[in-house]
């Protein structure tokens, strides 16, 4: 097993989170809409902090809408924050010490359309390659990698080398992603519903794939999905998104068996039942989740919430800790918020 | 449900074939389905299994190149030999659709009022203001919130599963006796999904309606449905009611779908049970049991013969020569 610790690349050392995010903002329109109509600003993310520890893997999981996406993205640079900050390994991204080149050399991506995520017209050996071809390493260096990875990931490269995106499966095309985002040897890995596509039977092995690879690159993960159970087996840590906040965060365990949020506990419960004799009886939450061009105001989850007071509609919650290290954005996890629900109990 | 009732929907020995290049792709190779008012029926497969080819041939939605064999008969009439006016009576008085993406289900350019409302006039020969009441009464039952002003709502003002609640009241319109759905929530947020399936199932119970649901999530099949037929490669490889087929799974394919899917109770470092390889090639099945190559059960027969379908129980039978360690010698269905 590669030592996360002992990475040579390695600068804060172990007790420095590899990536960490301090109040990250996005919001999108504002200005003219079409036509020149005014438009609502999307909040899409809107302030959010989470570290993620060598080594370890954060799930991030939401609704469509929650920005789970979008953070992904806003780490990557693929887009510019409004505000907040991105540490990598103790030092800003985008600074002298760490220019943008140099970060994305260690943090790649993989994302859901593995078909529209590979360029058509390469083969999967050359779109393997062509990282390591950008990034300075010779034409014979750089296939000999592609090589290596491509077994790595399960393609025999005598077989699929010279194969294109269009001639292999879904299941194949997302491991050769994979493979490429590994050709750079990046620290983090972004992994954006990049099983959500793939068949039961398929997505199984690419899971226990990126299991192996975790534990034989020493690679870190976030792990984008709306799959709970998938979430629950993949992640140490997870962060539940709820319209561009975060709603709770911490080790899977507990936010499974003792959720802090009652939005994660409706989440939880939405989980269709495996067991005829006990199906669901009754739906945990009414109607859709909010549109994030105009959020409800106090927590954003109080229209929908059972547990809702007068308090929840006009006071935010700040994230407040439900067990040790686990944390929970919910006046009814302060013992100091006055929530009517808090003195009766 | 009332077991001596005729079936509503029964398929026989149901083929459709595309062409595909230079020859035909066999997409469902025999089928057999039966369905009784107000039963509920899971086709449950993966991409290419064929489930979403057999609930189109259901309604003849295919293109003319395609070919469907076989018997349909549905409510008494024999779908394949229904002329072109007596398929448009067909399609939405006896048996309507819902689909993935209700955004495709709706013109873009007409409220969704005035498409529920020419929907019943076509049918039913009733004047516009009838057509809209029926509208309001269906969006009261689908529980759209302010009905009487959504209806007049263009697909794009509704969110995602407002939009799914309307293609619901819009394929109820004309009470249909069957409905098929295809992957109806798959598109659906968690909290969205399970609204739209303890719908759909408290309107079946009211309007007595069979379904025939599409998916490719167990746990959605197991909130719905009465009975689950497991497709791989254009056959049901197991049928059954829930209770046997997600309890007792006959087939290997069952057993390993069941075994690979991550939940709760796995240990942390723990591996998934995955299925080795992919789905196969249609335009090139591999020859006897099409999930031979991938089957840990696998024995020299079975590249050599299609297994028929082996009894396991009551109601409950599976295409495996192994079947529920079933002897090879066992009496055998069709």
């Amino acid at each position: 097993m590669s030592d996360v610790a002992n990475d040579p690349r390695d600068r804060g050392g172990a007790g420095t989170p590899l990536l960490d995010v301090r109040g990250l903002v996005k919001h999108f329109g504002g200005k003219g809409g079409l036509f020149g109509k005014p438009s609502g600003v999307v909040r899409a993310v809107d302030g959010v902090d989470f570290s993620v520890a060598k080594g370890e893997t954060l799930g991030i999981v939401g609704e469509s809408g929650c920005g789970k996406s979008t953070t992904a993205r806003l780490v990557m640079q693929i887009i510019k924050p409004d505000a907040g900050d991105i540490l990598f390994d103790g030092e800003k991204v985008g600074s002298a010490a760490l220019d943008l080149k140099a970060f994305r050399r260690q943090v790649q991506m993989v994302f859901q359309d593995s078909y529209a995520s590979l360029n058509p017209r390469l083969t999967v050996e050359d779109t393997v390659a062509f990282g390591p071809r950008i990034h300075g390493a010779s034409a014979s260096a750089s296939i000999a990698k592609a090589h290596d990875l491509l077994h790595r990931v399960g393609l025999e490269p005598r077989r699929f080398a010279g194969r294109y995106p269009h001639e292999i499966s879904g299941g194949q095309r997302q491991r050769v992603n994979i493979a490429r985002a590994l050709s750079l040897d990046p620290r983090l890995l972004i992994l954006d519903e990049a099983v959500s596509a793939l068949d039961k039977s398929v997505e199984a092995q690419v899971l226990n794939l990126l299991l192996d690879l975790k534990r034989d690159f020493g690679l870190t993960y976030m792990f984008i999905t709306h799959d709970l159970n998938v979430v629950r087996f993949m992640s140490d840590r997870i962060m539940v998104m709820y319209l561009g906040k975060v709603a709770e965060v911490g080790p899977s365990e507990p936010i499974f068996e003792k959720p802090g949020h009652p939005y994660t506990a409706a989440l939880l419960s939405s989980m269709p039942s495996m067991d005829p004799d006990n199906l669901t009886e009754e739906a945990p939450l009414t109607g859709d989740p909010p549109n994030p061009i105009d959020p409800p105001s106090g927590c954003r989850f109080h229209p929908r919430c059972r547990m809702a007071s007068a308090l929840c509609s006009h006071a935010e919650p700040d994230l407040a800790e439900a067990s040790p290290q686990h944390l929970a954005a919910c006046h009814l996890v302060d013992p100091q918020s006055g929530h009517p629900r808090l003195a009766a109990a | 449900m009332n077991s001596t009732l005729p079936p509503i929907v029964e398929a026989k020995d149901l083929t459709v074939d595309f062409a595909a290049g230079r020859g035909m792709i066999r997409a469902v190779c025999g089928v057999d389905l039966s369905l009784k008012p107000g039963e509920t029926l899971a086709l449950l497969g993966e991409s290419g299994s064929g489930k979403s080819v057999t609930l189109r041939a259901l309604m003849r939605l295919h293109p003319k190149s395609a070919k469907i064999g076989g018997g349909i008969r549905v409510d008494g009439e024999d779908v394949l030999a229904l002329s072109p006016s007596a398929l448009r009576a067909y399609r939405g008085k006896t048996v309507s659709m819902i689909f993935q993406d209700p955004g495709l289900a709706f013109d873009p350019v007409y409220r969704i009022g005035d498409q529920i409302a020419e929907t019943v006039m076509r049918h039913e020969g009733v004047s516009r203001a009838e057509g809209r009441r029926r509208g309001l009464e269906l969006f009261e039952r689908v529980r759209i919130p302010s009905p009487e002003r959504r209806l007049d709502n263009f697909p794009h003002e509704m969110s995602g599963g407002m939009r799914q609640r309307a293609m619901i009241a819009l394929a109820l319109a004309c009470r249909p006796k069957v409905l098929l759905a295809d992957e109806p929530t798959t598109a659906l947020d968690a909290t969205v999904q399970i609204q739209v399936l303890l719908l759909l199932r408290e309107l079946q119970r009211e309007f007595g309606l069979a379904i025939v649901f599409v998916t490719h999530d167990i746990g959605v099949a197991v909130e719905i449905a009465d009975r689950i037929a497991v497709m791989y490669a254009g056959r049901i490889v197991e049928g059954g009611s829930v209770r046997d087929v997600i309890g007792n799974p006959a087939h290997p394919y069952t057993r390993g779908l069941l075994a690979s899917r991550a939940h709760g109770t796995l240990g942390k470092d723990e591996r998934l049970k995955a299925i080795p390889g992919s789905p196969p090639d249609l335009a090139a099945p591999p020859p006897g049991c099409a999930f031979g190559p991938r089957c840990e059960s696998f024995i020299d027969r079975c590249a050599a013969d299609i297994p028929g379908n082996l009894v396991i129980g009551e109601g409950h039978a599976a295409r495996c020569f192994r079947a529920g360690g079933a002897n090879e010698m066992a009496p055998q269905l069709s």
